[in-house]
């Protein structure tokens, strides 16, 4: 009998200590979509999502939040072109070519990358990737997106391997049996038989990867300048949406203004951003796993 | 130099959150009559915060038993209203008192001793391997601040034609700053009105940074700051183009500051004690320390007046001398503050 209370008092415990994350994302939700409705009912939501302008602290102040937006594609576009071909062949390497031993080395060591804290990813962007760079390229500026993007792309580097190299490791080894009975190489095995039938779980962890990059803060703001501007060039300061939120937080901009809402708004877009992949991710691994049975 | 005042600027507003704030700060002196007389209570301007912080600090150090004064910032004006109506005993200052509040305060009653305390000094720096921009003119950095430059002005040859046909990255102090609103009064003409296409941020290191960096770069530092990251910043001459204070281009240092050559990115700092506070022994301490304690100042990021500008000071403050050095208000260009204090009035 006292078994079965102790029993029922666990699974309330437990069941409470479900609650509580589910209750701080709704918690955050909540908040995020009261500022931002206080926000969008003084600022037109076209003039939000498709003005060219972004000056929401100075005399003219304009709310149009595709600068940021572009700041931000534009760096996580460059953290994948880094982190997606290198993230893969390492995966690959690891699941097909790689002895046990050396994977049980290497795994790991790739995934203290994970563990780097990001500050230290933003001063080693600032401080020495682009100084490198500077080298080679010049007219970089001091503060750019390429710089922060490449190192933003190691970071996320053992996210896109580990993930990938799980898919493969998934995949039957009848499969590849098969392949080399038929006289398929090592090469051929990987690629032509290996990557299709891991295909869903490597898309998920690109995915996965993206929505990281997007998310990513301390990086960008260290190393990627303050500057909101429209462009394509990797080259220049830009801002990206997590950048101007640590901006204005660290200024003294007073709260229940319309300048202070502004970073609710733009919190809300990159929370929908994020957690719209991170949906698609979840899909792709449901509705394309090839299941071996 | 706002980053300098932020902490400290979140405690006062925390305090006001619990306190109900303004007001508040002076009405215990009034009420609880001797035991509170020690408290002494300072408002205005921000750009003058950091000195009076620190002021303020030494103070409560050195007199233990104390309360360590009260510093507000409610800006230049918003400290001149409430001094005005009596409710602070010394009002902090980024520029002389205007003929409208020497009104205020003589209806009230409520005389004043103008105290310069230190100069604000600020810097145009491009980046050293910038060999085209050795001066710039008053005008120039007009052209390229103003708000109708966003967008438009986005090289340097559209600054001046002879600087090369090359993209221009501008950095700045943030838009909250005291720093912003003098840079855009002086060169723009109007406070609080600039371009918004450019690295703006509250830590004047980004700006350090950005231009340290950056060889297509402009911006503008409070002065000290600049004189500590000398061989990482060039500077450049401004042109204010006047000749009383000295003609063609100017280079900002301590000494073109302190003689009022370097136009119009200088100006001092005042505090306007009262008349009446000045009688208590620990306001008279007080305001001793702003004048002796200048390596307060200097580490706080400003230039020091000269010797003899705080002998005056001490002096006039010493014979109660009440009134504004300034005649109707407003700054007089082409005098010194050591002529502008010796004169008679």
């Amino acid at each position: 009998m006292t078994l079965r209370r102790f029993e029922f008092v666990i699974e309330w415990a437990l069941f409470l200590c479900a609650l509580l994350s589910i209750g701080t994302t709704a918690g955050i939700i909540i908040v995020l979509a009261i500022e931002t409705f206080a926000f969008l009912r003084e600022v037109p939501i076209v003039d939000f999502l498709f003005g060219v302008e972004w000056t929401p602290l100075f005399a003219t102040p304009r709310f149009g939040v595709l600068p940021l937006v572009a700041g931000t594609v534009l760096v996580s576009a460059i953290a994948m072109l880094v982190a997606l071909p290198m993230g893969l062949l390492s995966a690959i390497y690891l699941s097909e070519y790689a002895p046990l031993t050396v994977r049980r080395v290497i795994k790991p060591v790739l995934e203290i990358l994970a563990g780097v804290p990001t500050v230290v990813y933003g001063y080693f962007a600032l401080l020495f990737v682009t100084p490198l760079l500077q080298r080679v390229i010049p007219g970089l500026a001091g503060f750019n997106a390429l710089g922060p993007g490449i190192v933003m792309g190691i970071m996320i580097l053992p996210l896109v391997s580990s993930l990938s190299e799980d898919a493969m490791q998934g995949v039957p080894r009848g499969l590849r049996e098969g392949a080399y009975a038929l006289g398929a190489t090592r090469m051929q095995t990987s690629l032509s038989v290996v990557l299709p039938a891991a295909f869903s779980g490597i898309t998920a962890a690109f995915i996965l990867a993206a929505s990281r990059a997007i998310g990513e803060t301390m990086i960008v703001a260290i190393a990627a300048g303050q500057q909101p501007r429209l462009t394509a060039n990797p080259l220049v300061p830009v801002e990206t949406m997590t950048a101007y939120i640590v901006q204005v937080s660290l200024g003294d901009t007073p709260q229940g203004t319309l300048e202070y809402r502004t970073i609710f708004a733009v919190g809300m877009l990159l929370f929908l951003g994020t957690f719209g992949l991170n949906l698609v991710s979840a899909w792709l691994r449901e509705r394309y796993r090839e299941v071996y049975a | 130099m706002i980053h300098r005042i932020f902490p400290a600027a979140v405690v006062t507003l925390l305090t006001c959150g619990v306190y109900a704030c303004g007001a508040g700060t002076s009405q215990p002196a009034e009420e609880d009559g001797e035991a509170a007389a020690a408290l002494i209570t300072v408002d205005g301007s921000s750009t003058v915060f950091p000195i009076a912080e620190a002021v303020a600090e030494e103070y409560g150090k050195a007199h233990p038993g104390v309360r360590t004064p009260t510093v507000g910032i409610s800006g230049t004006g918003g400290g001149f209203q409430k001094f005005c109506r009596g409710e602070t005993d010394i009002s902090n200052a980024s520029r002389p008192i205007r003929p409208a509040e020497i009104e205020a305060c003589q209806k009230a009653g409520v005389e004043y001793i103008e105290v310069p305390i230190a100069y604000d000094g600020l810097a145009i720096v491009v980046n050293p391997k910038n060999t085209w921009a050795s001066t710039i003119t008053v005008d120039e950095l007009k052209t390229l601040w103003s708000p109708d430059a966003q967008g438009k002005i986005m090289r340097w040859n559209q600054v001046r034609s002879a600087w090369p046909n090359r993209e221009i990255r501008l950095f700045g102090a943030g838009v909250d700053s005291g720093t912003y609103d003098y840079f855009t009064e002086a060169t723009v003409g109007k406070e609080g009105a600039s371009r918004g296409d450019f690295t703006s941020s509250e830590d004047d290191n980004v700006i350090v940074q950005g231009v340290a960096s950056d060889e297509l770069a402009l911006g503008f530092l409070p002065l000290a700051y600049v004189e500590a990251n000398k061989e990482k910043l060039k500077i450049v001459p401004v042109d204010d183009g006047k000749g009383d204070n000295g003609a063609g281009p100017i280079t900002p240092s301590s000494q073109t500051v302190r003689d009022g050559t370097y136009q119009p990115l200088s100006r001092p700092l005042f505090v306007y004690v009262s008349r009446k506070a000045a009688d208590r022994p620990e306001i008279q301490q007080f305001v001793e320390m702003f004048l002796s304690r200048t390596d307060l100042t200097k580490e706080v990021g400003y230039i020091e007046l000269t010797p003899q500008i705080y002998d005056l000071a001490r002096k006039h403050f010493a014979d109660r001398k009440t009134g504004t050095a300034f005649g109707e208000g407003g700054s007089q260009v082409g005098m010194t503050l050591e002529a502008l204090l010796t004169k008679e009035r």
